[in-house]
């Protein structure tokens, strides 16, 4: 084992990017628990993938052809009015689908179409780093506008109705956010790991809080830590990062169960 | 055939005012129905099951379908609805407190300051999905009368409820209703006329000639609050 790893500059970059979206995205995860929507996050990154893949084979940056499919994803949604997992059902299989067919016939594109599944963090360049902080700084901007509402939606539901709100529009306003927030993941620390960061911190998150406020800081605090101790072990264990994040994230939420009914 | 109530001269502005209202789902479950509610007034809706009282409050949440007439609301008028059966999720990390700061019942609400009852302040810390049914269901319904809601429809507000905090719901309208109208469905009558300012009762025309339910009469209530 060789701890030098860890603070050879080549990661630095990879580490920033990979740390802005873990403050993120489990905050994304807690307003798609609170939607009893999780599922999302997983058909948002299957299209992603899908999309970047598909840039790829056309010559655009991965990151754009994955905003672009899963934004496509978000608006199809919201233009059918469609809400619930059975949609986010339709994206992972739709996702998986052109994959699979798009790495099947494109140079390269099966070894590509891998990478995005098990996630190329250590490969982040500029644009993942750029893509990662624009996220944040959206997400900074519209989160407190737009989290009292889809509160409000969630606890209050005939409220919209009833004063003749234009909900819609801060409804696909957010599908469109985590559209965007699970490209740009998808892209660095590939698929899997991407949906365990929204699921699982969030997951535990709703066991332990004592209040809204408190899961949103339980949230990024298991995401953060999961996430750390993930880059770590990996690059320690010589390991490919998106399988170790997502075990450490299952030891964190299997943990938080024992504490609970201990 | 139906009797029809009509807004007072006298009284205050009507905040709402239906007229003609025949209303449902696929069908036509209730109507035609007109009657008005001013600021201050707690009416009361009664009925038998199925005559339609949560379908007239879904028409005038916007929620159920309007075969005829109109329903008038004033300009910027801002409703609070609480359902007949609020859907509880677990888990839910939500506290009570939050829950009223969401609906705008909380104490930046500048009429709110200091007025949540004694009974219900110490519900606030807890999250939704740890209080009982009744302590739910009183909550919401505080949500809602103390919320921005200038004209509240509260349906079957006394379900699940023991006499204790059934005592406890009254307080509740007493204490916010001056500013705002309620428009209260319930079946249990004794509760309605002891409360309410007045009563509109459902009566159902189905059996008879296969009309839907129409407002068949009125009572005030001298005693209310």
């Amino acid at each position: 084992m060789d701890l030098s790893t860890l603070t050879d500059p080549i990661f630095r970059l990879p580490l920033a990017v990979g740390l802005l979206l873990a403050c993120v995205l489990p905050l994304l995860g807690a307003l798609l628990m609170l939607r009893d929507e999780w599922l999302a996050a997983l058909g948002f990154a299957h299209l992603a993938a899908a999309g970047a893949l598909l840039g790829l084979a056309v010559g655009l940056p991965a990151l754009l052809g994955g905003i672009a499919a899963a934004a496509g994803g978000a608006v199809t949604k919201g233009a059918g009015r469609i809400s619930g997992n059975a949609a986010y059902g339709f994206m992972i299989l739709t996702g998986w689908a052109m994959l699979l067919l798009v790495a099947a016939n494109s140079g390269h594109g099966e070894q590509l179409g891998q990478a995005l599944v098990e996630g190329q963090l250590y490969f982040a360049g500029p644009m993942d780093l750029g893509g990662a902080i624009l996220l944040v700084l959206i997400c900074t901007v519209t989160l407190p506008w737009l989290m009292p509402r889809l509160l409000r939606a969630r606890l209050l539901p005939q409220h919209e109705v009833a004063n003749r709100l234009p909900s819609r529009r801060w409804h696909l306003g957010f599908d469109l956010l985590v559209a965007g927030g699970m490209a740009v993941a998808t892209a660095s620390v590939g698929l899997m790991a991407a949906f365990a960061l929204v699921l699982v911190p969030a997951w535990i998150a709703f066991r332990v809080a004592t209040g809204w406020r408190w899961t949103l800081i339980w949230s990024a605090a298991v995401g953060v830590l999961c996430y750390l101790v993930g880059f770590a072990a990996a690059l320690l264990l010589d390991q490919p990062f998106g399988p170790t994040v997502v075990l450490v994230l299952l030891a964190a939420a299997l943990g938080s169960v024992k504490l609970k009914t201990s | 055939m139906p009797l029809h109530q009509h807004a007072d001269a006298r009284r205050p502005q009507a905040l709402l005012e239906v007229d003609g209202l025949v209303a449902g789902w696929a069908q036509p479950v209730v109507g035609p129905l007109s009657f008005a509610l001013t600021e201050g007034e707690v009416v009361g809706l009664w009925g038998a099951n199925g005559s339609g009282k949560s379908t007239l409050l879904a028409a005038i949440a916007g929620s159920a379908r309007r075969f005829a007439g109109r329903v008038h609301r004033v300009p910027g008028l801002a409703l609070a609805v609480q359902p007949q059966m609020p859907v509880r999720f677990a888990p839910l990390p939500v506290t009570g407190r939050e829950l009223l700061a969401v609906a705008g019942a909380d104490a930046s609400n500048a009429a709110n300051a200091g007025t949540v009852p004694q009974s219900l302040a110490r519900l606030l810390p807890q999250r939704l999905d740890r209080l009982s049914g009744g302590q739910h269901q009183l909550l919401c319904v505080w949500a809602a009368l103390a919320g921005s809601g200038r004209l509240v429809l509260l349906d079957e507000p006394t379900n699940n409820l023991d006499p204790t905090h059934t005592a406890l719901l009254a307080e509740l309208l007493a204490a916010r209703a001056a500013d705002r109208a309620v428009l209260l469905v319930s079946h249990e009558r004794a509760f309605l006329d002891a409360h309410c300012t007045r009563v509109l009762e459902l009566v159902s025309n189905q059996e008879r000639d296969g009309t839907p339910t129409a407002l068949a009469a009125t009572h005030g209530s001298e005693h209310a609050h």
